[in-house]
């Protein structure tokens, strides 16, 4: 989230899209409520179910699932024609006026420089124009041609109402009416909240949609903003800790790419990522990237990591593709090129599309290491099930260990929430048996690796050999020494430019601004520096007070970065330093002090006057934000409608009809095993989507008593004109089919999931609820995974588990048995 | 006659030993009350602050449990509710946290390390011991067979890709930059969490 949970109350217009919050997050969607009750807000949801939010908002419109770019798309074209746009944020804080490269462009669905051998752009001209003097050239008319509002302008021209009604389904009418909702936050003093989740990110286009949503954002002025902002209502308790740690395949801890193997030098690898302002003056933080990443070199091989020797860069793995990602794991390891697995508090039989193709894959390994809470279906996948999973065990050879971890309650550490706040939780009792936290499980069987290591020698030894590991008991590593050390502390003096010291040796570090590129600072991640400081444990912090009454709670936890609670809160005063409006007040310059204050930590330097001219996004090189993406996506500068992998519109992509190479978005990688798993709309009809239901969590409360008895059985939703085409009734079993395997579930056939009209057709929409298995307190049921198709976004790999095609029978079995 | 009796206070009073004449106070009928006279649930009860398991709201819980905590005296955890002073939840949880009881008491919780054999159907227990040492052998034997210490082109890689790891979503930042720490210095790439996902 830009803004947090709280803030929602300070909104003026909700909306719900991508996402079902008061099903999936009740908790949080209490500030909806809030909003609605006492700020006067209107809620939209735009969904292709309507859903439990949808039955309290104020406004519903219908969409077909994987078409919100159009959506969004319309909507860019509908304040640009309307004029319905901030303008002083847009010419001020966006790249608006920013002169593109003359060689980029785009036609027939491509933007330049594709290779379809490769499925991927050559992205060389997707950049600003600069001048002599190497910044970055502008218009401040907006009327140049290459400015990008001019080529976002021209690029959503064919977004127009009928067009994008004829794509997402959505009636004219109410499409109209979201987009006035919306554009009415264009003023100073409102505000427009965008809530979405899972329903945005698991798409082939998925990172899309949300880059489409900060468009929609920016031209509306809300990022910064109280009661504004993009917000990602992440999945799971810690998901966006372990986002912020950097645990993927690409990824260093605080947002660091990870080396590449044509980066073969530390001077190549920093160059790459130090981002030097390209407008004058801005402050552009990233070009201090030095600092962070020898900070977390001296926090992993301490005494080692010195400057003769590049601070042990050669000891990280390089990367000879861009991702090793779960879709290309599990196709690796069902050609059986993977042989080891671990599995910490993960379920992919469960989570990673096509369960028939993961379930053979994890035939292939030759051991498999479930470190888990509870018993999963991954750790069980070789156990005979029936139907649920029909597999010979005397025929799968991996060997599979299940080691007991504690759970939340039984566990000490911080967890960050979808607001960035790390929350401090302490150990109520301890688990069962012989269960372990998973620091030590971890610690333990790292330090017997490294023993074995010790002893016999073996493959590159040295970054096992020399890991930082000054833990008081090697094999139990604890949640204070960890915590302290991703904050970082001094190993040396630490000095400002005129020789103040500000940090003694051995202190721990107040924050980044500490951080220093010459080995005298560690910290394992720089986002979290500020955590745990001199003064203690800030994770810990339980004042709740909010001072100025609009919700910033500072003392309440400890938010990345810096304790900031709403990013880029810059933008929340006008360019001259004052509050855009009264009752949108965040932070403002003040005079007498100079210094910026208010109710949230400033996310800008604190004594930048207004004067100097340094704009609100500071992690960008020309200090604003971007409607034109420049090279960070891998799939465009501009979002773009492509149909889902498996899509129900016979003509293709109506935008582009009859291009069959843009029908999908072009930039997405699939495996050639996985498109022959693909399904065709005359086999499978149907348009299926999957979802959540508020009694349960993932795969993880089927085996928690009470939710199973709220919501014991699987089942399937259905729209009434489907039902009755079909002869299928509530109650009714159904066998849902797609082109990797098929599962059957009782029928609930219901108003909430209509029959909507795509290019004059009739398409039919499924619900499919993911929570069921073969384990666990609850009926027996299938893995919705069955299901959904192997292929992901195009910039993240997230599988699209949103939008695929099945096909929906009656289902005359007898099932007395199984229920 | 009758006062307002906060939940909290209400406790103190049944902590305090107050037994019939306070509970007519509060508008009970004595007779009924003196007839059962019981235990608080939540008297002499540890309360320990915690973070619901399951949805990114981070909401508080308070969580109740029985023994002084002492070498030997085990804690059990007897209810969970949500803490009233989380600035986001106020107190309150949703149907899913509702039921974090019995997440912690579920019967598919495992108790002791386990390994299922090549080709058997059934789990056998090991110890720790056993457990870290055979896995630990077959994490050495995977990657001192297949590391790679240069592509193709001959750039130095220096990385393992023949074992994967996949993170965990609700373990705690400790935990999870412990396993980065771990991973990444054994040089494996096929490294993910459920964020991918």
């Amino acid at each position: 989230m830009t803004n947090h949970w709280v803030d929602i109350r300070n909104a003026d217009v909700i909306l719900v899209m991508g996402g079902n919050a008061a099903e999936a997050h009740p908790v949080g969607f209490r500030w909806v409520t809030e909003a609605k009750e006492h700020n006067n807000a209107t809620l939209m949801v735009v969904d292709p179910r309507f859903t439990r939010t949808a039955s309290v908002a104020d406004y519903y419109a219908p969409i077909r699932t994987g078409t919100d770019i159009t959506f969004l798309g319309g909507l860019i074209k509908y304040l640009i024609d309307n004029d319905r746009i901030q303008r002083e944020y847009v010419l001020n804080y966006t790249d608006a006026a920013l002169l593109v490269d003359e060689a980029f462009g785009f036609e027939d669905g491509l933007f330049d420089g594709y290779d379809e051998s490769r499925r991927s752009y050559a992205k060389e001209n997707w950049r600003y124009q600069t001048g002599a003097d190497g910044f970055v050239l502008r218009d401040d008319t907006l009327r140049h041609p290459r400015c990008v509002f001019q080529l976002m302008r021209a690029h959503y021209d064919a977004y127009t109402p009928e067009m994008v009604s004829s794509i997402c389904g959505t009636p004219v009418d109410r499409m109209l009416h979201v987009w006035e909702q919306m554009a009415s936050t264009a003023t100073e003093d409102r505000t427009l909240t965008i809530l979405y989740a899972l329903g945005w990110t698991q798409h082939s286009i998925g990172a899309q949609i949300i880059r489409t949503a900060g468009m929609v954002q920016l031209l509306l002025g809300n990022i910064g903003l109280p009661g504004g902002g993009v917000n990602a209502l992440r999945g799971h308790s810690n998901i966006q800790g372990l986002t912020d740690l950097g645990l993927l395949s690409n990824q260093l801890p605080g947002y660091i790419a990870a080396p590449a193997a044509t980066e073969q030098s530390l001077a190549s690898f920093l160059d790459a990522r130090r981002k030097m302002p390209t407008v004058a003056d801005q402050v552009s933080y990233w070009q201090h990237m030095d600092a962070f990443f020898i900070s977390l070199m001296k926090a992993w091989y301490g005494e080692r990591a010195q400057a003769d020797n590049d601070w042990c860069y050669g000891w990280l793995p390089k990367l000879t593709q861009p991702l090793y990602d779960v879709l290309d794991t599990f196709e690796r390891m069902s050609r059986g090129e993977i042989y080891g697995y671990f599995c910490q508090g993960f379920n992919p039989l469960a989570a990673i599309p096509d369960k028939n193709k993961v379930s053979k894959a994890l035939a292939k390994l030759k051991y498999l290491v479930s470190i888990d809470p509870l018993n999963t279906e991954t750790a069980e996948f070789w156990r005979n099930a029936g139907e649920f999973n029909d597999v010979d065990p005397s025929e799968i050879q991996t060997e599979v260990f299940r080691l007991p971890a504690n759970s939340f309650a039984e566990d000490e550490g911080s967890i960050v929430n979808s607001a960035r706040w790390l929350q401090w939780h302490y150990v109520a009792a301890d688990g069962p048996g012989e269960s372990m936290p998973d620091t030590h499980i971890i610690g333990a069987l790292f330090h017997r690796v490294r023993e074995l290591y010790a002893r016999e020698g073996g493959a590159f030894p040295d970054p096992i050999l020399n890991l930082a590991w000054d833990y008081k008991q090697p094999e139990r590593p604890e949640a204070d020494e960890i915590a302290r050390e991703f904050n970082g502390r001094a190993l040396a003096d630490i000095r400002d430019p005129n020789g103040v010291l500000v940090r003694r040796a051995g202190e721990q570090l107040s924050g980044f601004a500490e951080l220093r590129d010459d080995g005298s600072t560690l910290s394992g991640c720089w986002v979290f520096a500020g955590a745990w400081t001199e003064q203690g444990n800030q994770m810990a912090n339980r004042d709740n007070s909010d001072p100025y009454g609009n919700g910033q709670t500072l003392g309440w936890a400890w938010a990345w970065p810096a304790n900031r609670r709403i990013l880029y809160n810059r933008a929340a005063a006008r360019p001259d330093g004052t509050p855009w409006a009264p009752r949108k007040a965040l932070i403002w310059w003040n005079e007498a002090q100079s210094r910026w204050v208010g109710a949230d930590v400033p996310d800008f330097p604190a004594n930048s006057p207004p004067a100097l001219g340094q704009m609100p996004f500071i992690m960008n090189p020309e200090g604003v934000g971007h409607l034109f993406a420049g090279q960070s996506m891998n799939d465009g500068p501009f979002p773009t409608h492509y149909e889902p992998f498996e899509s129900p519109v016979p003509e293709g992509n109506l935008l582009f009809p009859r291009k069959e190479k843009v029908k999908n978005n072009p930039a997405a990688r699939i495996f050639d095993a996985d498109r022959a798993m693909l399904g065709d709309w005359q086999e499978f009809p149907h348009a299926a989507t999957t979802y959540r239901l508020t009694e349960h969590f993932h795969y993880w409360t089927k085996h928690s008593h009470l939710n199973a008895v709220v919501q014991p059985e699987q089942f399937v939703e259905i729209g009434e004109a489907l039902g009755n085409e079909l002869g299928i009734r509530a109650g009714d079993w159904v066998k849902v089919s797609s082109r990797r395997g098929y599962i059957r579930a009782v029928a609930v056939v219901t108003k909430r999931i209509r029959a909507i009209t795509v290019g004059g057709r009739i398409v039919h929409q499924v619900g499919i609820p993911i929570h069921w298995g073969f384990l666990g307190q609850a009926r027996k049921g299938f893995l919705a995974n069955t299901l959904t198709p192997s292929v992901g976004d195009a910039n993240t790999q997230t599988p699209e588990y949103k939008s695929f095609l099945v096909k929906v029978e009656k289902d005359d079995a007898d099932h007395g048995g199984e229920r | 006659m009758s006062i307002r009796v906060t939940r909290r206070g209400f406790f103190k009073l049944g902590a305090a030993g107050v037994a019939s004449s306070s509970m007519a106070m509060m508008g009970f009928a004595p007779e009924a009350a003196a007839a059962s006279v019981r235990q608080f649930k939540l008297t002499h009860t540890r309360e320990t602050r915690n973070i619901c398991t399951y949805c990114s709201v981070g909401c508080g819980v308070l969580i109740y449990s029985r023994g002084d905590a002492a070498k030997n005296a085990h804690q059990q955890i007897i209810h969970i509710e949500g803490d009233p002073d989380h600035p986001v939840s106020r107190g309150a949880l949703c149907p899913k946290g509702a039921g974090l009881l019995d997440y912690v008491k579920s019967p598919s919780r495992l108790r002791f390390p386990e390994v299922r054999e090549p080709g058997t159907s059934e789990w056998k227990r090991i110890s720790w011991d056993e457990a870290l040492t055979r896995i630990a052998r077959h994490i050495k034997t995977d990657r001192d067979a297949n590391f790679v210490t240069t592509d193709e082109q001959g750039n130095t890689v220096n990385h393992w890709a023949t074992t994967g790891f996949l993170a965990a979503s609700a373990s705690s930042n400790e935990s999870g930059y412990l396993t980065h720490k771990v991973v990444r210095s054994l040089g494996m790439v096929a490294f993910d969490n459920q964020a991918r996902v």
